[in-house]
């Protein structure tokens, strides 16, 4: 995947003095470019672990793939914009953004989801999708379907590394390191504390778990109103420093689910790992094949991973070998 | 406690004296009838386990043991029937109060979960004596930290209990079935039950096990009371302070071991007529 353009070192000895300088030269543009799709893959793929792994945790719980995650990640960004618009900082934005996907992501799952659960799957399927296209309806309803420009907290311009400006901004920077605290929270969450425990059991088990006294339903509703906070943070940290629109979204959760699918959707260290790669892959491809083909390339990677490994990179039921 | 429909003078009627109004029953189902569309599951079945006794439930397959256990736990509601629970009555048991009531059940099978370890699985059954709030454990605040220790000590303390505390940290499926089968009974017994329902306990374990496993049992019933639906009769017989028999979703007899070896329903209901000798009915 690197360019072809490394020359060896016994050749250019022999080369006249301008002609060398003209191959450094091209060699340190083909290696800062590379470092730039590096790290534009880097920066983009955690995002992309971020949403991948709010779909992880509801499907680990309730076997369900959330397909309104984008649209409720959409609906708090506009949240948090409205808030920004009216004078307050950023960060007043983005908390409350948070707040609200987690209560949005616990409504959804008290008044909407308990309601097909369990019931046959394509049900549950159908109401999340009619959940997407009603969210994105009534943020264009709300918030008007335009344009609308998303503030950063952080410089948007990419640091000087030895007189060379690279792909890494202040802002990338921040939205690396959110979705890394918000990992290791979670992590904290569901290895060390009992209502993580509580959690993995009734994702194991409803049934056992409601007999040792677990009280499902509230896991369920902390389960979906967790996820839905990572996706708020997903799509806050995508919109930073771009356009909102209601369907802005959209990439990312055709992204997102591919990368949950490459990590084996019952794995959250899967999802992390798949999105790095997503990231990493699409940049890639962005910067090498043409931005044109990214999409194209994400859903390759999703009928690879079907066909050849359908239950993802990280899945531990492993095929039973008879 | 016979059921009506049995008019003939068997001698099942004897066990109504076990339950004297002064101790009272700990748990009491009481003409609880369960109706799975047409098929008539459990009809006026009548159950009373007093305190500190092993109490047997038998009956041939499809008698509806299952059935009287699920009603038990919340998880079927009968169509009728009172079930009371030191002496008050329960109006809706719902399956994730019981732990909390004082009522721990097993599973057929082992009903462990997979992706937790051992300790972790035995964790959640001592789960409902944690202290801390559900916010203070959701973010970890110091109370909560002591809690989880707390619980952690409680469940190896139970795995001790079952000699099962060498696998803490081993995952089920790598286990021997017979040890699978004694993490979940671990598990019942972290919560520290008052009633203790062990559905099927023995099946899947070889003689030298069972006879372990009637030994914990009758241990256990200095602390708790005991419910045991099986199969393997010598276990019953030989662990059961009272026995209820269920034939066709009805108690045919309810008595002493002895009292039910002897009854004539109970032989020509479950033992097969010719076989007047438990011994003969050991199903292995």
């Amino acid at each position: 995947m690197v360019a072809p353009t490394a020359v060896p070192r016994g050749a250019a000895t022999t080369m006249s003095e301008p002609l060398i300088e003209g191959i450094a030269g091209r060699n340190r543009r083909t290696m800062q470019q590379f470092l730039n799709v590096a790290l534009n893959g880097l920066s983009q793929g955690a995002i992309y672990a971020a949403f991948a792994l709010a779909l992880v945790l509801i499907w680990r719980s309730t076997r369900i793939i959330n397909f309104a995650q984008g649209s409720m990640g959409m609906f708090t960004t506009y949240i948090a914009l409205a808030l920004i618009e009216s004078g307050r900082s950023y960060w007043v934005g983005f908390a409350v953004a948070l707040l609200a996907g987690l209560l949005l992501g616990a409504l959804v799952e008290r008044l909407v989801i308990r309601r097909v659960e369990g019931g046959p799957e394509l049900n549950a399927v159908i109401v999340t999708l009619g959940l997407f296209v009603a969210l994105q309806a009534l943020a264009a309803i709300l918030f008007g379907a335009t344009y609308r420009s998303f503030p950063a907290p952080f410089g948007l311009h990419g640091f000087d590394v030895g007189g060379v400006n690279i792909a890494l901004t202040p802002f990338n920077l921040f939205a690396i390191g959110a979705v890394v605290v918000v990992m290791l929270a979670l992590v904290a969450l569901f290895r060390f504390t009992d209502v993580g425990l509580r959690m993995r059991a009734s994702a194991f088990n409803q049934e056992v778990s409601r007999l040792l006294g677990v009280p499902v339903g509230r896991m369920l509703t902390l389960g979906w109103a967790l996820a839905a906070m990572v996706g708020s943070l997903s799509g806050l940290l995508i919109a930073g420093g771009s356009l909102v629109f209601p369907a802005y979204m959209d990439a990312v959760i055709v992204y997102g689910f591919v990368a949950a699918v490459l990590g084996g959707l019952d794995s959250p260290v899967g999802a992390v790992v798949g999105g790095l790669v997503m990231g990493m892959t699409l940049s890639v491809v962005s910067g090498y094949l043409g931005s044109e083909l990214v999409a194209l390339a994400a859903l390759a990677i999703l009928v690879t991973v079907l066909l050849v490994r359908p239950r993802g990179l990280f899945s531990r039921t492993a095929v039973r070998q008879v | 406690m016979a059921s009506p429909e049995q008019p003939d003078t068997h001698r099942s009627n004897t066990g109504t004296a076990g339950a004297s109004p002064g101790s009272g029953p700990l748990f009491e189902a009481e003409g609880v009838s369960v109706r799975f569309g047409g098929l008539v599951a459990l009809d006026d079945a009548s159950l009373s386990v007093a305190p500190h006794r092993v109490h047997g439930v038998i009956g041939p397959n499809g008698a509806g043991k299952t059935t009287l256990f699920n009603v038990c736990c919340g998880f079927v509601r009968p169509s009728s029937g009172r079930l009371t629970w030191r002496g008050s009555a329960i109006p809706e048991l719902r399956p994730h109060r019981l732990a909390g009531m004082g009522i721990a059940r097993t599973l057929q099978g082992v009903g462990l979960f997979p992706g937790l370890s051992v300790v972790d699985n035995v964790m959640v059954g001592a789960d409902h004596r944690r202290r801390a709030g559900f916010l203070s454990a959701l973010f970890a605040l110091p109370r909560s930290d002591t809690d989880e220790r707390r619980l952690r000590a409680i469940a190896m303390a139970a795995l001790r209990e079952l000699d099962a505390d060498s696998y803490a940290d081993r995952f089920p499926a790598s286990l021997p079935y017979p040890v699978q089968k004694r993490v979940a009974m671990a598990r019942a017994l972290a919560a520290e039950p008052e009633l203790l329902l062990l559905d099927e306990p023995a099946s899947g374990l070889g003689y030298d096990e069972i006879t372990e496993l009637g030994a914990l049992v009758r241990t256990l019933a200095t602390r708790m009371s005991v419910v045991v639906v099986d199969h393997h009769m010598d276990l019953v017989m030989s662990i059961c302070d009272r026995i209820t028999v269920l034939d066709f979703g009805r108690v045919v007899a309810t008595g002493t071991p002895e009292e039910v070896r002897d009854d004539p329903a109970v032989i020509d209901a479950y033992l097969g007529e010719d076989a007047r000798s438990p011994e003969r009915s050991r199903d292995d």
